[in-house]
C-alpha cells in the first residue's frame, strides 16, 4: 500500500520542479533544467504506474475507489461552519485536499504522466534554441501537477484547483512568447473563456452541495445511485447543465470553444500536451466523474451529445481548408473532443474515455510530427509553402502516416475501435427513431478522413513549394524528438487493442476495467436501459455493416485529398473553392464566429458607432459614473458651494447690511445733526456763538 | 502581558509618532529608521497574539470577546464611557493586518517620500493607532474617537503629499466620510438614550448596548439602521457611494493607497458585522431590506468590474476593481449566514493583502516613471522580470485562482449566497469572469509585448526593499489559500455568534406583514433565507 498511501506524492513532483525553476531556474544550466523537470515527470509516471498496479490488487477487479485524505482545505475541520441545504437540513462545509484512485482517474493517471513523460522529452529537443528555457519547464511542470490534481481530486473543489491550474498554465505557455501580440491575445482569450466555463463549473457545483450537501465524488455518486431522486429531477438537470458548461469552456465545444484555435500560438508541445491530449479531455473527465448525476438528467444527457455532435461536424468542416498546419490540427482537436461528448451524451461513458485514451496518443503524435516539421522547415507553419517532405524527414512523415490513418479509423489503428464505438453507439441512442446524432458522426467521419489526407499530402507529397534558402536547412530533427514520435506511433496503432469489441471478437477489457464506475447498480430499476450492454447477436450484423460504412468514409475522404492535392504544385487549386466559392469563404474565415463574438460580447468591434458586449457596458458604465454619480456628488458639492456664497452674500448685506449695519447707519444719520452740536472743535464752537450772537443781533436790529 | 496586550499594540505608533516629534526635521534618515523601527515593532509586538489567541479560539466568554481590558464607564463615568478593549476573531484577523500592512506601507515609502517627511510618519502612525483603535474599543464613544482620529491623518496624507488633484480628494474624502460619521453618531446616541431608557444606566458599552439595542421596535430600528448604513456604506464603499474612492486612491501616495484600500474600506464592512447586524436584527433580516443590500453589493460588484475595465489609470483600475471585491464582501455580509459571514471576513482580509499588493505594484513603476496611464508602458517584463511575476501572483490572487488567498474568501462567500438563494450567487458569478478579464487584459498591456517608450527600457527591477514588501503578502496569500483551516476556525465561533443573533430575532420585532413563514419550506428558503428558519424566539422581546 506504500505506494496508494503516497498518491499525494505524484503532483508533487512536478509541483518540486516548478518550484525550483521559480526559485532558481535562471541562474541554472539547461542540463540541470531537464534533469530537475523531465526528471519530476519520469518519477511521476513511474509512480503512477506503480501506483495503479498496487490499486488493482487492492480493488481485484471491483474497481473499488480509493480514497487518501490528507488535510482538511475548505472549512474548519469540525462540523460547526455548516451550510443549509435545499431540504432545510445543515450539511458540513468541507472539502479536503482528498485524493480519489479508481478505474478512471487510473486511465487519465496513466496517459497524462505517459504522454506528459514523452513531451517533456521532445521539449529538450525542440526547445533547444529558445530563450526563456527554464521558464517553459517550469511552466510545463506547473501544468504537470495541475492536471494530476484535477485527475486524482476526489471532489468538485480540489477538481476545481486543478481546473484552474492548468488553466492558468495553459495561460502562460499560450503567451509563451509574449513579445507577439497574437500570442498574448490568445492567451487572454483563452482564460477569460474559459473562466466563463468556470463560472458554470463553480455554479454547479454549489447546486450539487447546496441539494446533496457535498462536494466529494464518493458521497454524491452514493446519494444520486441511491434511488431517492427521480430521473429527469430539475435541480440535478440544472447542476449538470452548468457542469456542462464548465466543460465546455475546458474541452472546447460550442460555443465556447473559440479559444482553442488560437491557442496555438503557443510552442508546439504545449498545443500537443496541453491543447490537444491532456487538458482539453478535462471536461470529458469532469462529465465521466459526474456520470451518475448526467444519467438522472435526460435533458443534460441530449445537450451534451448534440452540442458535441454539433461541435464535432462545425469544427471539422472549418478544418477542411485551413492551411497553417497547427490550425488544422487544432479544429481536428474541437472536432474530436465533439465526439468524446457525443459518447458521453449518448450514455456511452466507456467509449467516450476510450476515445480520449486513443485520441491522446494519436493526436500528440501528429502535433509533435508538426512541431517537427516546422523545425524543419524553419518555423514555417504554412502548408501551402511545404511539399515533399517525406524523404528528407522521414520519421516524422512515418509517424505522423500512421496517426493520420489511426484518427481517420482505418483498422486495426486505435482510432478505429475508439470511434467506431461511439459511433455504433450512437446510432444505438436513436432506439428506433432516426440516427441523426450517427449521421453527423458518420459526416465527421468523412471530413477527418479528408483534411488529415489532405494536410499529410500538401506536407509530404506534391512538389517542393518552399523557397530554396528554407529547402537548403530541411533536416531531421534530433532523436529527443523523433524518439517520442515513434513511441506514440506504436500506442497509436496498439492502444485501440484494448478496447475490441465483443462483435469482432474481442473481449472490450477497456470498457469491462471502467464498469464499476459507470456501474448504476442501485439505480438500475430507474435509469434508462444501459446502451452498453452486450450486443445480441442480432445487431452484428448491423454494427459490422456500420464499420463497413465508417471505413468506407476514411478511404473515401482520403482518396478524395489524394486525387486532389496529392500532385499540388505552386499554386494548387482548393477543390471547394473551385466548387462552391461562397462555401469556401465562410469556411475560411471560420464561419465568422469570432467577428461575431467581437460584435456581440466582447466589444472589440463596433456596430456603426455602438459599441455592445463588455466593453461597450464598460463605457456606458464608466459614463455614468463619472456623469452621473460622481456628477451628483459634485453638484451636492457645487450647491453647497452655491448656496454658502449666497448665504454670504445674505450675511453681509442683509443681514449684517440691513439688519446690523442699518440701524447703525440710520442712527448715524438721524444722528448727525444733532452731532453738529458736540464736535468738540472750539473754533466751531467760538464761529456758532458769533454766527449766533450775530444773529441774536440782527434780529433785534431788525425788528 | 496578556492582559494589557492590546493597549501595547494600539499604542505602539502612537509612541513612535511622539518620538518622531523629537527628531529634527531635517535628519530624514533618522526619522526614517525611527519610524520604520515602530512600525516593524508594532508588527512584532502583534505577532505574540497569534499564539494566545490560538490558544483560546474555541472558548466561549461571557462577552463574546475575549483579552478584554478596562471596564464599561471607566473612562468619563458621568456620561458612561469606559476605555474598554477586547476581540473577538472577527477583529483579531483584522488588527493582525493593520498590523501587517502598516508596516509594509512605512516600508514601501523610503524612497516615495522626499517632502515633509517627519510630518509624514507621524501621521502615518497616528494613523495606525486609529485603525488599531477602530477594531479595538468594545465602547462606542471610545470607537468614534478612534473613527474620527483616523479621518484626519488620512486627509492630510492625501492633501500634503498627494499627486495633482490631491486638494480635490482629500477634501472630498474628508466630507464625504464625515458626512457618514455625522449620521452613525446621531445613531449611536439613540442607542445610548434607548438603553437608558430600558435599564436606567447611561453607558456607552458595546456589549451592553447588544443586549438592549435589538428592542428598539423596527419602524424605528430601521431609521437607526439607515443612519448605520449610510456611515458604513460610504467607508466601504458600497454602490452608489463609491465615487470619493477612486479619486482618494489616485491622489494618495502610494502607502496611503495601500492603507486606504487594505484597512480603511475594511473600516465599513467590520461596522456593519459588528454593530448593523447583531444591533438590528430584525431590520437586516427582513427581506427587503435584505434584497436591497444584496441588490447593491451584487450591482456594485458587475458595475466596479466594468467600470474597472474601461480605466486608463493604473490605480483607477485598481480602485475600482475595490469596489467589485468589497460587494463580495457585503454580499457575503446580508446573506445574514456562517458561510456568507466567514467569507466575508476571509475576503476582507484578502482583499487587505492582494489590494495591497496591487496598490504597491502600481506605486514601483509609478515611482521610477511618474505616470500611471497605462498607454505609457508595454513590455516591462522584458526589463522587470521579477516585478512581472509577482505582480503576476498578485493579479492571480486577486482574481481568485484557487490555492491563492481569493478563491477562498470568494468561494465561501458564493456558497453562503448560493444556499440563501442562488440567484444571488448567479449573479455574482459574471463578476469573477470580468475580474479575470480587466487583471489580464491589464497585465497584457503593461507587462506583455516588446517595450515600445524609450523612457521604459532603462527600468531597474525590484530593490531588495521592495521586495521584502512583496515576500510577507505572498506567504499570506499562498497560507490562505493553501491552508485556510485556521482561519475558519478563528472565524467560526464570532460568526456563529452573530447568526445566531439574527436567528433568535429576526421574527421578534419584525412587522406583521413580513413575508417570515416559520416553517423552514424549502420555497421560502430559496426567496427569504435561511435566517427565518428560527421558531424559537426565547429572549426579552416583548418589552416595546
Amino acid at each position: 500500500m506504500f505506494f496508494l498511501n503516497h498518491i499525494w506524492l505524484i503532483p508533487l513532483f512536478p509541483a518540486f520542479g516548478a518550484a525550483m525553476m521559480f526559485f532558481f531556474g535562471r541562474r541554472l544550466q539547461k542540463a540541470t533544467v531537464n534533469a530537475v523537470c523531465v526528471g519530476a515527470v519520469v518519477f511521476a509516471f513511474l509512480f503512477a504506474c506503480f501506483t495503479v498496479v498496487e490499486y488493482t490488487h487492492f480493488a481485484h477487479g471491483t474497481g473499488h475507489p480509493f480514497e487518501k485524505i490528507v488535510y482538511t482545505w475548505l472549512g474548519s475541520g469540525d462540523a460547526h461552519l455548516s451550510f443549509l441545504k435545499k431540504d432545510g437540513t445543515t450539511a458540513q462545509f468541507n472539502a479536503d485536499a482528498g485524493f480519489l484512485l479508481d478505474p478512471l482517474s487510473s486511465i487519465w493517471l496513466l496517459f497524462v504522466t505517459g504522454v506528459g513523460m514523452l513531451i517533456h522529452i521532445y521539449s529538450v529537443g525542440y526547445m533547444a534554441h529558445e530563450g526563456g528555457y527554464y521558464r517553459f519547464f517550469g511552466y510545463m511542470n506547473l501544468f504537470m501537477f495541475s492536471m494530476l490534481t484535477l485527475i486524482l481530486a476526489n471532489n468538485y473543489m480540489l477538481l476545481f484547483v486543478g481546473w484552474e491550474g492548468v488553466g492558468l498554465c495553459s495561460y502562460l505557455l499560450i503567451g509563451f512568447y509574449f513579445h507577439r501580440k497574437s500570442a498574448s491575445d490568445a492567451a487572454n482569450k483563452a482564460f477569460i473563456v474559459n473562466r466563463i466555463g468556470d463560472a458554470g463549473f463553480i455554479l454547479g457545483a454549489l447546486t450539487l452541495s447546496w441539494y446533496l450537501g457535498s462536494f466529494r465524488f464518493t458521497d454524491i455518486n452514493t446519494l444520486a445511485r441511491s434511488g431517492h431522486f427521480a430521473i429527469g429531477d430539475p435541480v440535478l438537470t440544472a447542476a449538470a447543465l452548468l457542469l456542462f458548461v464548465g466543460a465546455c469552456g475546458k474541452s472546447a465545444q460550442l460555443p465556447l470553444y473559440v479559444w482553442l484555435p488560437d491557442a496555438m500560438e503557443g510552442p508546439t508541445p504545449v498545443s500537443a500536451l496541453i491543447h490537444a491530449a491532456t487538458m482539453v479531455t478535462a471536461g470529458v473527465y469532469m462529465v465521466a466523474r459526474s456520470n451518475a448525476v448526467f444519467v438522472l438528467a435526460p435533458t443534460a444527457m441530449k445537450t451534451v451529445a448534440i452540442i458535441g455532435a454539433l461541435t464535432a461536424v462545425f469544427a471539422a468542416s472549418i478544418g477542411l481548408v485551413q492551411n497553417d498546419i497547427k490550425r488544422v490540427l487544432a479544429y481536428s482537436t474541437v472536432s474530436q473532443l465533439g465526439y468524446m461528448f457525443l459518447a458521453l451524451g449518448v450514455g456511452a461513458f466507456a467509449a467516450g474515455v476510450f476515445h480520449v485514451f486513443t485520441h491522446a496518443f494519436f493526436k500528440a503524435l501528429l502535433f509533435l510530427g508538426s512541431g517537427s516539421v516546422i523545425h524543419a522547415m524553419s518555423g514555417e507553419q504554412d502548408m501551402r509553402n511545404m511539399g515533399n517532405l517525406r524523404g528528407r524527414i522521414p520519421t516524422t512523415f512515418k509517424t505522423m502516416f500512421i496517426a493520420t490513418l489511426a484518427i481517420a479509423g482505418i483498422p486495426p489503428l486505435a482510432g478505429f475501435f475508439s470511434k467506431d464505438e461511439i459511433l455504433w453507439q450512437a446510432w444505438r441512442s436513436a432506439d428506433g427513431g432516426f440516427p441523426y446524432l450517427w449521421l453527423i458522426g458518420f459526416g465527421t467521419a468523412l471530413m477527418t478522413a479528408f483534411y488529415m489526407a489532405r494536410l499529410i499530402f500538401l506536407t509530404f507529397y506534391g512538389q517542393p513549394r518552399m523557397s530554396h534558402e528554407v529547402e537548403h536547412h530541411i533536416h531531421e530533427s534530433p532523436k529527443s524528438m523523433t524518439g517520442p514520435l515513434v513511441v506514440l506511433a506504436i500506442c497509436s496503432v496498439c492502444a485501440g487493442w484494448l478496447g475490441v469489441p465483443a462483435s469482432l471478437g474481442g473481449t472490450n477489457a477497456f470498457g469491462k476495467f471502467l464498469e464499476p464506475v459507470f456501474a448504476r447498480e442501485v439505480a438500475a430499476s430507474v435509469a434508462p436501459a444501459e446502451p452498453q450492454e452486450p450486443a445480441g447477436e442480432e445487431h452484428r450484423g448491423l454494427e459490422w455493416t456500420l464499420m463497413l460504412l465508417s471505413v468506407g468514409a476514411a478511404v473515401v475522404g482520403g482518396g478524395w485529398a489524394y486525387g486532389h492535392y496529392a500532385n499540388a504544385g505552386k499554386d494548387y487549386p482548393e477543390p471547394i473553392a473551385v466548387k462552391a466559392p461562397p462555401l469556401y469563404t465562410v469556411l475560411y474565415n471560420k464561419w465568422f464566429v469570432d467577428e461575431a463574438y467581437d460584435y456581440a460580447f466582447t466589444g472589440r468591434r463596433k456596430i456603426g458607432k455602438i459599441r455592445l458586449g463588455a466593453m461597450g457596458a464598460g463605457e456606458a458604465s464608466s459614463w455614468f459614473d463619472a456623469k452621473i454619480i460622481d456628477g451628483a456628488v459634485n453638484d451636492v458639492g457645487w450647491v453647497t458651494r452655491a448656496v454658502a456664497t449666497l448665504s454670504t452674500w445674505w450675511d453681509k448685506w442683509i443681514i449684517d447690511g440691513v439688519g446690523v449695519n442699518g440701524p447703525a447707519i440710520l442712527a448715524r444719520m438721524i444722528s448727525y445733526p444733532a452731532r453738529l452740536f458736540e464736535w468738540g472743535l472750539v473754533q466751531w464752537y467760538a464761529l456758532v456763538m458769533v454766527a449766533g450772537l450775530l444773529g441774536f443781533g440782527v434780529y433785534y436790529v431788525w425788528k | 502581558m496578556q492582559s494589557h496586550i492590546l493597549s501595547i499594540i494600539l499604542f505602539t505608533p502612537l509612541v513612535g509618532a511622539l518620538v518622531l516629534l523629537f527628531v529634527p526635521k531635517e535628519n530624514k534618515g533618522a526619522i526614517r529608521w525611527i519610524a520604520n523601527i515602530f512600525s516593524l515593532g508594532g508588527f512584532l509586538i502583534s505577532l505574540p497574539l497569534v499564539p494566545m489567541f490560538w490558544a483560546q479560539r474555541f472558548e466561549v466568554t461571557p462577552t463574546h470577546f475575549k483579552f478584554l481590558e478596562g471596564t464599561p464607564n471607566n473612562w468619563i463615568p458621568s456620561i458612561g464611557a469606559g476605555y474598554n478593549l477586547g476581540i473577538d476573531g472577527i477583529s483579531f484577523l483584522l488588527i493582525m493586518l493593520t498590523t501587517l500592512l502598516g508596516w509594509i506601507s512605512i516600508l514601501s515609502s523610503w524612497t516615495a517620500i522626499e517632502i515633509r517627511v517627519k510630518e509624514y510618519y507621524v501621521w502615518f502612525l497616528v494613523l495606525q493607532t486609529g485603525m488599531l483603535g477602530v477594531f479595538m474599543a468594545l465602547d462606542f464613544f471610545l470607537f468614534f474617537v478612534f473613527w474620527e482620529a483616523m479621518l484626519v491623518p488620512m486627509y492630510l496624507l492625501i492633501g500634503i503629499w498627494g499627486g495633482p488633484r490631491k486638494l480635490y480628494a482629500a477634501i472630498k474624502f474628508f466630507l464625504y466620510t464625515l458626512l457618514g460619521s455625522v449620521l452613525m453618531l446621531l445613531g449611536i446616541l439613540f442607542l445610548y438614550f434607548h438603553h437608558h431608557t430600558v435599564t436606567g444606566v447611561f453607558t456607552f458599552s458595546i456589549p451592553e448596548l447588544y443586549k438592549t439595542a435589538p428592542l428598539i421596535p423596527f419602524h424605528t430600528a430601521i431609521w437607526l439602521f439607515v443612519a448605520f448604513f449610510i456611515g458604513f456604506a460610504i467607508k466601504v464603499p458600497m454602490f452608489p457611494f463609491h465615487t470619493w474612492l477612486p479619486d482618494a486612491h489616485v491622489e494618495a501616495p502610494t502607502a496611503g493607497s495601500v492603507i486606504l484600500a487594505g484597512v480603511l474600506l475594511k473600516m465599513g464592512t467590520y461596522g456593519f458585522v459588528r454593530f448593523s447586524l447583531p444591533f438590528f436584527p430584525a431590520v437586516v433580516s427582513h427581506p427587503r431590506v435584505q434584497s436591497w443590500m444584496i441588490g447593491l453589493s451584487l450591482v456594485g460588484i458587475i458595475y466596479g468590474a466594468l467600470v474597472s475595465l474601461m480605466q486608463k489609470d493604473m490605480k483607477k483600475l485598481v480602485a475600482y476593481s475595490s469596489v467589485s471585491h468589497l460587494g463580495f464582501c457585503t454580499l457575503g455580509i446580508f446573506t445574514l449566514n456562517s458561510m456568507g459571514l466567514t467569507g466575508s471576513v476571509l475576503q476582507q482580509i484578502n482583499h487587505g493583502i492582494s489590494t495591497g499588493a496591487l496598490f504597491l505594484i502600481v506605486g514601483i513603476l509609478y515611482e521610477r516613471r511618474h505616470t500611471r496611464e497605462i498607454a505609457e508602458y508595454g513590455g516591462i517584463s522584458n526589463v522587470m522580470p521579477l516585478y512581472a511575476t509577482i505582480t503576476m501572483i498578485m493579479f492571480l490572487s486577486s482574481m481568485g485562482l484557487p490555492l491563492l488567498n481569493g478563491f477562498v474568501g470568494e468561494f465561501t462567500i458564493l456558497q453562503g449566497a448560493f444556499t440563501a438563494n442562488w440567484k444571488w450567487a448567479a449573479w455574482a458569478a459574471p463578476g469573477v469572469v470580468l475580474a479575470a478579464a480587466y487583471l489580464l487584459w491589464l497585465y497584457q498591456r503593461v507587462f506583455f509585448g516588446t517595450v515600445t517608450n524609450p523612457k521604459n527600457e532603462k527600468l531597474h527591477d525590484l530593490t531588495p526593499r521592495e521586495i521584502l514588501t512583496f515576500v510577507p503578502l505572498i506567504i499570506m496569500a499562498l497560507w490562505i489559500g493553501v491552508y485556510p483551516k485556521p482561519f475558519f476556525q478563528i472565524l467560526e465561533q464570532p460568526v456563529n455568534q452573530i447568526v445566531q443573533t439574527i436567528h433568535d430575532n429576526s421574527n421578534a420585532n419584525a412587522p406583521v406583514n413580513a413575508q417570515v413563514a416559520p416553517a423552514p419550506a424549502p420555497q421560502a428558503l430559496a426567496v427569504v433565507g435561511p435566517k427565518v428558519v428560527g421558531t424559537n424566539v426565547a429572549g426579552p422581546k416583548a418589552s416595546n
